[in-house]
């Protein structure tokens, strides 16, 4: 297990050790899972000090450089992808998606529309991407991530604006809340048997309530792609969405489906007015 | 025998009835984004895997009334799913409902199976730590479900409280309708074997949990 060997792991383990010395089972469980976050957070302090000790930030480089390559049929780079806001123009984007887009006829989040953009402007050959688009333990970060780590953190400190004005968005929409509240597979599980309360955890990790528009929305939502201590790399949108219904006992689902595009309208709506902060550091 | 054709009935009769609550979205628009999303499960995931990939897409009856009503079903219906899951219970054949309270431990404590990364025929875990807590030395444990530290003793290990634990187990809309709990026996996830066990962590005297 990777988490094992984890800052926030180490802490918690050594919170741990200390307790069970003092003979405080009793009370250690709740100081375990607060030490835990409170050891990110003491990271993100130091972070806040000092912003370039994210190492997220290594993946915004170099999705800045991979953005800016000629490549494909066509050999162009990416820099005239519309994000929503216009041919070229990333500032803000992320924080008003997925939106509908009128070349594609679909709603698409950040990294659906980079891959329509690689397709449709470059001429790329996605398929080998879209397999690699989640980079494995002791992998290099996948195109996917860094691209999606450089476009999103252009939209930080930007508050989250759901775009729901377009019939194909408000149906997305719909079908997102229907999919946080669907009950399937061998466990019976939805999203909402996790993330349905506040202040619940699973073993130790403290667990968002993304029924609900606020704070915990907020934090949860507007601060991927992520570095995440746990397994030392930029994980995205796409990939938390596929990894909770992998927990979920479901089948591998689409990388950019209708079916995640939806939830993240569904999940950007309840973090609305929240802060893009990317790569934010998680668990 | 009346009442499980009748409470089935009325359960299959919501199920199907559309959308329940709020929600702008018909049933037909879900399925339809599901169906493109999950494209060809059952060649994309491992092969061999039970329930199969394709079928857990498609929710049953309980997963169907229980979605739509967002785990509230009204009084009636409440009724009716718990008279079926106490229906659906089956019981080991000699009758002895508790275990080896040391293997419920472990199967409380692993968390693997059934995922498309577990191995296939491997027997799954339970992963009651993931939302309770149990042993008290265990402090890794969540709080999704209610506490179960000294289960058995404030049930003074009694009969009744045995078997009411082995059905909350086997199938937990036994006792409260659209529970969070996955369904481990009706479900096929652990075994009757694997139930008493865990039915022993719970309520056997000599298991840690009642120390």
């Amino acid at each position: 297990m990777a988490f094992r060997h984890s800052f926030a792991a180490r802490l918690a383990s050594a919170a741990m050790g200390l307790c069970a010395a003092l003979g405080l089972a009793g009370l250690a469980s709740e100081a375990v899972a607060q030490d835990a976050t409170k050891g990110i957070e003491e990271y993100r302090k130091m972070m806040a000090a000092d912003p370039f000790s994210n190492p997220g930030l290594l993946a915004v480089d170099a999705g800045e450089a991979l953005w800016k390559t000629a490549r494909g049929t066509k050999n162009v780079s990416l820099e005239t992808c519309d994000l929503g806001k216009g041919p070229g123009v990333l500032k803000g984007a992320m924080a008003e998606m997925p939106r509908y887009f009128a070349d594609a006829d679909k709603v698409m989040d950040v990294e659906r529309r980079i891959i329509w953009c690689m397709e449709n402007i470059q001429g790329l050959d996605t398929k080998d991407i879209v397999k690699k688009a989640f980079s494995g333990a002791g992998q290099d970060n996948s195109e996917m991530e860094v691209l999606a780590s450089y476009v999103s953190a252009q939209s930080n400190g930007m508050p989250v604006v759901p775009q729901l004005s377009h019939p194909k968005e408000k149906e997305s929409y719909d079908i997102g809340e229907a999919l946080f509240y669907t009950r399937a597979g061998p466990h019976d599980f939805s999203c909402q048997t996790c993330h349905g309360s506040s202040g619940t955890r699973i073993r130790l990790q403290e667990l968002p309530d993304l029924s609900k528009p606020g704070k915990e929305a907020q934090a949860a939502v507007a601060t991927w792609p992520a570095y995440r201590v746990s397994t030392n790399s930029i994980k995205t949108m796409q990939h938390r969405m596929s990894d909770c219904y992998r927990q979920m006992r479901m089948p591998k689902v689409g990388f950019g489906s209708d079916a995640v595009t939806a939830l993240v309208v569904y999940l950007m709506k309840q973090a609305e007015g929240g802060e893009v902060n990317v790569p934010a550091l998680k668990r | 025998m009346n009442k499980i054709i009748i409470a089935s009935a009325l359960l299959a009769l919501v199920a199907t009835s559309g959308t329940a609550l709020a929600g702008g979205a018909s049933p037909e628009a879900v399925e339809k984004v599901v169906a493109s999303s999950w494209k060809d499960p059952n060649t994309k995931n491992p092969e061999g895997a039970k329930p199969d990939w394709a079928s857990r897409l498609v929710q049953d009856n309980l997963q169907k009334a229980c979605s739509q009503t967002r785990n509230q079903p009204t009084k009636d219906l409440a009724e009716e799913i718990v008279a079926d899951a106490k229906a659906s219970v089956k019981f080991p054949e000699d009758g002895k409902l508790l275990g080896d309270w040391k293997n419920g431990e472990k199967i409380a404590q692993d968390g693997r199976g059934q995922r498309y990364n577990d191995k296939v025929g491997e027997p799954s875990g339970g992963n009651c730590y993931a939302c309770h807590q149990i042993d008290k030395k265990e402090l890794a444990y969540g709080t999704i479900g209610p506490s179960l530290a000294e289960y058995g003793k404030l049930r003074d290990f009694k009969d009744d409280a045995v078997k009411a634990t082995y059905e909350k187990i086997y199938n937990s809309h036994s006792t409260i309708a659209c529970s969070n709990m996955p369904r481990f026996g009706a479900q096929g996830i652990l075994t009757i074997e694997q139930i008493k066990d865990v039915t022993a962590l719970l309520m056997d005297k000599e298991s840690p949990v009642n120390k």
